[in-house]
């Protein structure tokens, strides 16, 4: 059984400086729950390029973070949704060295394999939103 | 607009980022490092990442495309003082970071740019 613990914090993701604010908050959430340096280190560069790709291929959006509480385990729960043009092919866009923006395209492959939980959902015209969750190890 | 102060020492220049970089600094910084290159005629470049807490793909590919702008103005560039858990989430990412060299340190990098000085 999931519940939360805390209020999920909405953050707006609309500018560069918008992407620092979400890593910073991320790496806040990352330590009050313990995580490894390393595993700090992994979920924020995942909520780094998530943030990115919500700016850069959506316009922008918002990032909803929340700390998870299951049983004995703790996670972070990251989302980021946009009201963008959507995603036609999810395989294609989840591969590597795929982009439609112009970068290296390990934005969503890579995220995936930092974190412990990935889901994406999309309809095209409609928005993208992308949920990622890393749990604490013990 | 925030700029990365990049100090020269004899034909090496010195970048030390000490800020989590949004990604127009990191284009700045980029584009600085080319026309410096030129204008001191230096023929190494060191960047300093220690007070990186991440790498991502975006400032990966900067630091990757400003070590092949500086190879075709023939200085080498070597990024000094990852930190291992970067490391270890760059190679999860599946960033390789093409044709940049590293050094643990500054000074160990600057080893490294006067033997090549040398040969």
């Amino acid at each position: 059984m999931t519940s939360d613990v805390q209020i999920p914090s909405a953050m707006p993701l609309y500018t560069d400086d918008d992407v620092v604010r979400v890593r910073a908050q991320v790496r806040q959430f990352a330590v009050e729950i313990g995580l490894s340096l390393v595993d700090q280190t992994k979920v924020v560069t995942a909520a780094s390029e998530l943030a990115r790709n919500t700016l850069r291929h959506a316009g922008g959006g918002e990032a909803r973070l929340q700390i998870l509480q299951r049983e004995n385990m703790r996670g972070l729960h990251l989302a980021f949704s946009d009201r963008g043009p959507g995603i036609a092919d999810i395989g294609l866009a989840m591969t590597d060295g795929y982009t439609s923006g112009g970068g290296l395209g390990l934005g969503l492959g890579g995220a995936k394999r930092l974190v412990d939980e990935f889901e994406l959902t999309t309809e095209v015209g409609k928005g993208t939103t992308v949920v990622i969750i890393k749990w604490k190890r013990f | 607009m925030e700029k990365i102060p990049i100090l020269r020492i004899g034909k090496v220049l010195l970048v030390t980022i000490q800020v989590d970089m949004h990604d127009r600094l990191a284009l700045a910084l980029q584009e600085d490092l080319s026309e410096r290159i030129v204008r001191d005629e230096a023929n190494g470049v060191i960047i300093d990442i220690s007070a990186l807490d991440i790498v991502d793909s975006f400032i990966g590919r900067v630091l990757s495309n400003t070590a092949a702008v500086a190879r075709i103005l023939d200085a080498e560039t070597i990024v000094v003082g990852m930190q291992p858990a970067v490391a270890i989430t760059l190679v999860e990412l599946g960033l390789n970071l093409t044709g940049v060299k590293t050094a643990l340190n500054v000074e160990l990098g600057m080893a490294m740019l006067s033997r090549r000085l040398r040969s």
